[in-house]
């Protein structure tokens, strides 16, 4: 039975997602265009270009998360779902989880997927392409969970998204450091490739385990 | 509909719901049995919806007690309502089938009982027609019909409706009495806040004063 529920939530967000307005593909379009716009606006420097690419991309990606993730418990707020959400036997936890992992689905992995492209454009040579796809894998899951978070505890405010940014930016800010050394270092350096990729997976295990548990607090104490 | 007798009887005693440091429902006390009503009068601002919400569990009670008795007492009290409120809980880029489908197996679960399938609940309620359009086409008063649908397709004892006839046409007014009369045939039990009659027969009222909360203390 709660699988069954748990199941109609992730693909009645995925079908949310996919429509229009939906934002589902705001975050690839933003993700886009800041990386497009980069090598423009540095220059045809090849040797620069190639060496802050893993940073440009993975600042891109956080900012992308971000930009839809305020809306990822607001939107049920606002049509009164969330409400209907609390009184269904399934636990708010894990309404929580499937929730993110839908957001992730939607938003991060075409990021992902998108990644290696646009580093060719950003001149980085082919082992970090797939050491920045690796590391955004590793990585984003965090910036979900953490995210979630913020939408949480911003759920029941009218732009809430700026304050959300504000509260996540700290915690976010380890994901992104490990990320671009990860990146880094496929295509050489004196960490080797899993130290970083390591340390970003158990940043993500970590938000996965506790994010849900905190955000669900949040939801509760909404309207208290 | 539903034969759920899961739950026999709520009691409240004394309960009070405090927002932002005020008392906005104050000493709140009534006793519903297994197919009773209870109907929430009072002016704007007397906290009908802040009892409501509390009842539901949204908000926390500042004291008092909230019993509930019966087969299903083990569970939670949420679990065992349904709530109808402002907002609708609609998606309005799925279509009305679609949503109706995506709660029933949400709100499923606890409460044993029969219920009707999305499509059904949606010819109950006038709308079978418009099942496949998405919610966003709809006019007020449908929205309002989906959302009520919503009471049909999962089995709860216990149906909580915030002003449920807000946007009704007259014949969905009918509709709607006649499965309050349903439900409560087999031993439901129905609280609601209104200011238009609701068809409910025999039904406890509860009058709100807003004497404590002030006329600006609306929820």
């Amino acid at each position: 039975m709660m699988q069954s529920s748990l199941s109609a939530l992730f693909w009645r967000e995925l079908r949310i997602a996919r429509s229009v307005g939906g934002g589902g593909a705001m975050g690839l379009v933003f993700f886009l265009i800041l990386v497009s716009l980069t090598p423009f606006a540095i220059g045809p420097d090849l040797n620069l270009l190639s060496r802050i690419g893993p940073a440009i991309l993975w600042i891109a990606a956080l900012l992308a998360t971000l930009l839809g993730l305020d809306r990822l418990f607001q939107a049920d707020a606002d049509d009164g779902s969330l409400d209907l959400l609390l009184t269904a036997s399934t636990p708010l936890e894990l309404i929580v989880v499937v929730k993110c992992a839908a957001h992730w689905i939607a938003t991060a992995l075409p990021l992902i997927l998108a990644s290696p492209l646009l580093g060719l454009t950003l001149a980085m040579e082919p082992a970090s392409l797939g050491g920045i796809a690796l590391s955004l894998l590793a990585g984003t899951p965090a910036l979900t969970m953490l995210g979630a978070i913020g939408a949480a505890l911003t759920a029941g405010l009218r732009r809430g998204g700026l304050l959300m940014a504000v509260l996540i930016l700290p915690l976010a800010t380890p994901v992104l450091i490990f990320g671009v050394s990860g990146a880094a270092a496929a295509s050489g350096g004196t960490v080797p490739f899993h130290i970083p990729m390591l340390i970003l997976c158990g940043l993500s295990l970590a938000a996965l385990a506790g994010a849900p548990f905190a955000a669900a607090a949040a939801l509760r104490a909404r309207d208290a | 509909m539903t034969q759920s007798v899961a739950l026999t009887s709520l009691i409240a005693r004394g309960v009070g719901v405090d927002r932002g440091g005020r008392a906005i429902v104050k000493n709140i006390s009534f006793d519903l049995q297994a197919g009773g009503a209870l109907v929430a009068l009072g002016r704007n601002g007397a906290g009908k919806s802040t009892l409501l919400r509390a009842i539901a569990g949204f908000l926390p009670f500042s004291g008092g007690e909230l019993i509930h008795e019966g087969e299903a007492s083990e569970a939670p009290l949420p679990e065992l309502c349904h709530y109808v409120g402002h907002a609708d809980g609609l998606k309005s880029a799925l279509t009305a089938v679609e949503n109706l489908a995506f709660w029933s197996r949400m709100l499923s679960g606890t409460a044993t009982g029969a219920s009707v399938s999305p499509l059904e609940a949606l010819q109950q309620v006038g709308l079978k027609r418009l099942a496949d359009f998405p919610v966003a086409y709809l006019s007020a008063g449908q929205k309002r019909r989906v959302a009520l649908a919503r009471l049909f397709v999962a089995p709860r004892p216990l149906w909580i409706l915030d002003e449920p006839a807000t946007a009704l046409d007259v014949a969905s007014q009918q509709v709607l009495a006649e499965a309050f009369a349903r439900h409560r045939a087999g031993g439901g039990m129905i609280i609601a806040a209104t200011h238009a009659p609701l068809g409910l027969v025999d039904a406890a009222v509860l009058e709100l004063s807003a004497t404590a909360a002030g006329a600006l203390g609306n929820a």
